[in-house]
């Protein structure tokens, strides 16, 4: 109970900075495309007989327009509920059968389904896989059960969660004309006028295998995965994806403040700047980018870090606080966040002024020596332990190659960290903490009417 | 992100794979601590968890958050070394520390480098060896979570937990909310964390698992060191066996959107002599997602709920089975009929054979994956351990799914499961 929040920063934490740990230099990745445009990349790893197997397709809620928000999110449901060959559900069974784990999450980015196998089974996925990349059925009739789901989970989500709630608004008036200010989930309003065309449209514009990437990491050969995705993905004609406008959020110019009214107890303070993203084609350097991120570990990486030590233990002005940047993405706008929860008495002003004054110190001082050194040694020794799970290596290359990166960015990774200085975190800090791109949205708590708990009657069967 | 299905509680509970080839070693400290040995040279890390029963069963009614606040603690200074600089000294040399807090256990884990193991582990004998439990840092700590249940207690899904443990437990410990109350917590004192510390922070209960880039011999001196400055008691109190209580039917109105709902009774403690059929009876009730005939009725079909699941959390003493789901509130009392209905009817008539055979064929099929890195065979060790199963049970263990008989598990829910003895609470109630 007491970590619920603890966890949501958490998670922040492992989305957005642990995420970009690389592999380390002696991984080899092994790459190879078919003939249709389906890129696969294959990274061996035999310390267990288990195959993890990833489908990503270039398709997330970046690519949603007004009024059918969502839709990515609905047609990876839809993915489970049967093709030309199988019924509904058949898909899991299969797999569950095999002595397999799946499951598929939808992000702004992209969209990914993957399983998790004894390594003789990767046959049975990827036969399925290709069979659901070309011959998915929507019905009506699933459908319509379907979105009810799903309606259930932005529920459960988003609009019951205070939090969550906060977040949607932040990304909404952060990003007005760029897609990133739009829900995953999507709009209640748009799941509400969602039919199974709008599904089938999306599956149509943009599942095929020139739109779609391949991971496979574990106990494998390479060349042995690329005849298997030979054999089953090779037919698959190539689809024609729509033209992908560039969007761009525009400039701007002054603080954007929003107030949530919710119910809740306490308090709660997001807020964050405009942050670049690493350039694609490698035309500019990353300097500001690695600066960036070696900030975001000095100040909330591990609970050594400056903003629980200054503001939790130290003034104890907020019970819980975190921060998170994330240097990749495929829409190229990006932010540096940091999240508080008020102690007792301690408005949310005060504590924005606490969090903005950790940015000054930043800026005026930079830090010292050791605890970049410190920051540095962390990122090192986590790129030895991630080594540990098959399934974030897969992750790894797959998030990459779909934003558009190539993965060998990874190779270079702790040598961009460590060359980052003092000043360079002051610099990234003077140029991009500014008021005119902050954006910040708290929580102002609403007293909760809850009649007094009344007990039921027994129970009637 | 959104995740088609949320991971299933049940799985880190329950997950239970055989991998003959994972070789364990074990043997006991001369204090009295129990280890466990995975060696395992490919990655050039070293991952220690050490576990004590301290967990809230050894709460009581006046002092409940005392086990889990001392849990809190115990990276808060040692030694008179104040909590940034033992944090900092982790860090310097890349390690992680973190520890785990539930009803039966209170646990501490390290992840190092092994060239840094020797530094670590050092930290680590300072964090567990010498706690100083500064009253300032408490009344600190005491303030957030003070905080944090104050906000738990505007949010449904926690309301309901704590309303349900509480019903299916009556004054039992494991019907305590763990992190305690607000006016348990501000009675606590740094004494208190100090004297608990030293009846359960015990080496002759602890339990200590070592996976990764040592040797034998080293990790039979580490587990040495570990063990030798911990406290030893001998007079350990047993924890309370759990009595029956009457069914509670609880119903709390809340403005949110869905209302949750939880609905179970104890039924299972670890080494439980029907655990067999009832853990892959449950798999097929509601244990593993898609496929499982809660989902299938009440999601699939219908389509009322995102989650559902049922599992059995088999404790020291009888742990709950538990079917929870949140649904818009309208629509809670079909719910919550079909729920019953699923249930009774596979109490009444069992599964089919080609149920049981698909999740023996999911249950064995997949075993491999549960070893599939160092901190999965950690996780899935320690369990083991701190329960005290026998150590062929991963050799014996796939067989044992594969004897499990469609009437062994009818007559194992029909003998233990009955629905007259459930307890149900519903936190956002219709009020139409």
């Amino acid at each position: 109970m007491f970590t619920l929040k603890e966890l949501n920063v958490k998670l922040f934490k492992i989305l957005v900075f642990l995420l970009f740990i690389p592999m380390g230099a002696n991984s080899t990745v092994h790459k190879h495309a078919l003939d249709n445009g389906l890129k696969i990349f294959v990274k061996e790893d035999n310390r267990a007989p288990i195959v993890v197997s990833q489908v990503w397709y270039r398709a997330g809620s970046l690519d949603e327009v007004n009024g059918k928000t969502g839709v990515a999110h609905v047609l990876e449901h839809m993915m489970f509920k049967g093709t030309k060959t199988t019924k509904p559900g058949e898909f899991s069974e299969i797999i569950a059968a095999a002595g397999g784990r799946e499951n598929a999450f939808t992000g702004a980015d992209y969209t990914c389904y993957f399983q998790q196998l004894e390594k003789s089974k990767l046959p049975i996925s990827m036969k399925m896989e290709a069979d659901r990349m070309q011959n998915l059925v929507i019905s009506e009739e699933e459908f319509l059960k379907e979105i009810k789901v799903v309606m259930e989970e932005r529920l459960w989500r988003t609009e019951d969660n205070p939090e969550a709630q906060a977040n949607e608004l932040f990304n909404s008036i952060m990003f007005h004309a760029h897609p990133y200010g739009k829900p995953i989930v999507g709009w209640m309003n748009d799941l509400e006028n969602m039919t199974y065309k709008d599904a089938e449209e999306w599956y149509k514009n943009w599942y095929g295998p020139n739109n779609a990437i391949l991971v496979v990491a574990g106990d494998v050969k390479a060349e042995e995965v690329f005849k298997m995705a030979e054999k089953y993905f090779g037919k698959i004609p190539p689809i024609s994806i729509p033209e992908r406008k560039p969007q761009q959020e525009p400039e701007q110019n002054g603080p954007r403040i929003s107030i949530l009214k919710a119910p809740s107890k306490l308090s709660y303070v997001q807020m964050g700047y405009r942050a670049p993203t690493l350039d694609k084609n490698e035309a500019v350097d990353g300097k500001d980018q690695f600066a960036l991120e070696v900030l975001v570990g000095i100040l909330s990486e591990s609970s050594s870090a400056r903003l629980t030590q200054n503001i939790v233990r130290d003034s104890r002005l907020a019970v819980d606080v975190g921060a998170g940047y994330s240097m990749v993405n495929r829409g190229n706008e990006s932010s540096f966040e940091l999240y508080a929860t008020p102690s007792e008495s301690v408005t949310t002003d005060q504590l924005i002024n606490a969090l903005k004054s950790e940015i000054d110190k930043i800026k005026k001082d930079g830090v010292s020596d050791d605890e970049l050194n410190r920051i540095k040694t962390v990122v090192i020794a986590n790129d030895v332990y991630q080594r540990d799970s098959v399934f974030y290596a897969a992750m790894q290359i797959g998030q990459l190659e779909t934003m558009g990166y190539s993965h060998e960015i990874l190779e270079d990774y702790i040598s961009n960290i460590k060359e980052v200085t003092s000043k360079d975190l002051q610099a990234v800090a003077k140029k991009y903490f500014t008021d005119d791109t902050l954006t910040v949205v708290t929580i102002d708590p609403q007293p909760i009417d809850m009649n007094k708990p009344k007990k039921g009657k027994p129970h009637v069967h | 992100m959104c995740i088609k299905r949320v991971i299933l509680l049940c799985f880190l509970l329950l997950s239970s794979y055989a991998n003959a080839a994972l070789d364990i070693k074990n043997w006991t400290t001369k204090n009295g601590s129990r280890v466990y040995f995975v060696e395992s040279h490919k990655l050039p890390v070293v991952d220690i968890n050490i576990m004590f029963t301290a967990g809230s069963v050894r709460d009581t009614e006046e002092t409940n958050g005392l086990a889990s606040m001392t849990n809190h603690l115990m990276f808060s200074g040692s030694a008179g070394i104040g909590e940034q600089e033992l944090m900092n000294s982790f860090a310097d040399i890349g390690a992680q520390v973190g520890s785990n807090f539930n009803r039966d256990q209170s646990s501490f884990s390290l992840r190092t480098l092994s060239d840094k193991k020797t530094k670590a582990i050092d930290l680590f004998k300072l964090v567990l060896h010498k706690p100083d439990f500064d009253q300032n840092i408490l009344a600190r700590e005491t303030k957030r979570y003070v905080a944090n249940i104050s906000q738990a207690e505007t949010m449904p899904e926690a309301i309901a937990t704590k309303k349900f443990m509480k019903s299916i437990y009556g004054n039992h410990p494991y019907g305590f909310p763990s992190s305690g109350t607000i006016d348990s917590l501000n009675r606590i004192k740094s004494t208190d964390l100090k004297n608990f510390y030293s009846n359960y922070y015990i080496a002759n209960q602890a339990v200590i698992v070592i996976v990764g880039d040592v040797s034998n011999k080293q990790a039979k001196s580490i587990a040495e060191e570990l063990s030798k400055g911990l406290p030893i008691n001998k007079n350990i109190k047993d924890i309370p066996d759990v009595k029956k209580v009457t069914k509670q039917d609880v119903r709390i109105s809340h403005p949110a959107k869905q209302a949750h709902l939880y609905f179970g009774t104890p039924i299972m403690k670890r080494n439980d002599p029907d655990f067999f059929p009832l853990y892959v009876g449950n798999h097929i009730l509601g244990g593993s997602g898609f496929g499982s005939r809660l989902t299938e009725e009440i999601r699939e079909k219908k389509g009322l709920v995102y989650s559902v699941y049922s599992y059995f959390m088999p404790l020291f003493k009888k742990g709950p089975f538990e079917v929870a789901l949140q649904t818009s509130k309208d629509q809670v009392g079909e719910a919550l009929s079909l729920v019953k209905n699923t249930i009774q009817n596979f109490i009444d008539k069992g599964p089919s054979e080609k149920e049981l055979q698909a999740s023996k064929d999911n249950i064995t099929g997949g075993f491999a994956l549960r070893f599939g890195s160092n901190k999965k065979i950690m996780n899935y060790v320690s369990m083991m351990a701190f329960y005290n199963y026998p150590l062929d049970y991963l050799k014996t263990f796939t067989d044992k799914i594969n004897a499990v008989t469609v009437s062994q598990i009818t007559t194992a829910f029909k003998k233990r499961v009955d629905l007259n003895e459930f307890s149900t609470v519903i936190v956002g109630v219709d009020e139409r």
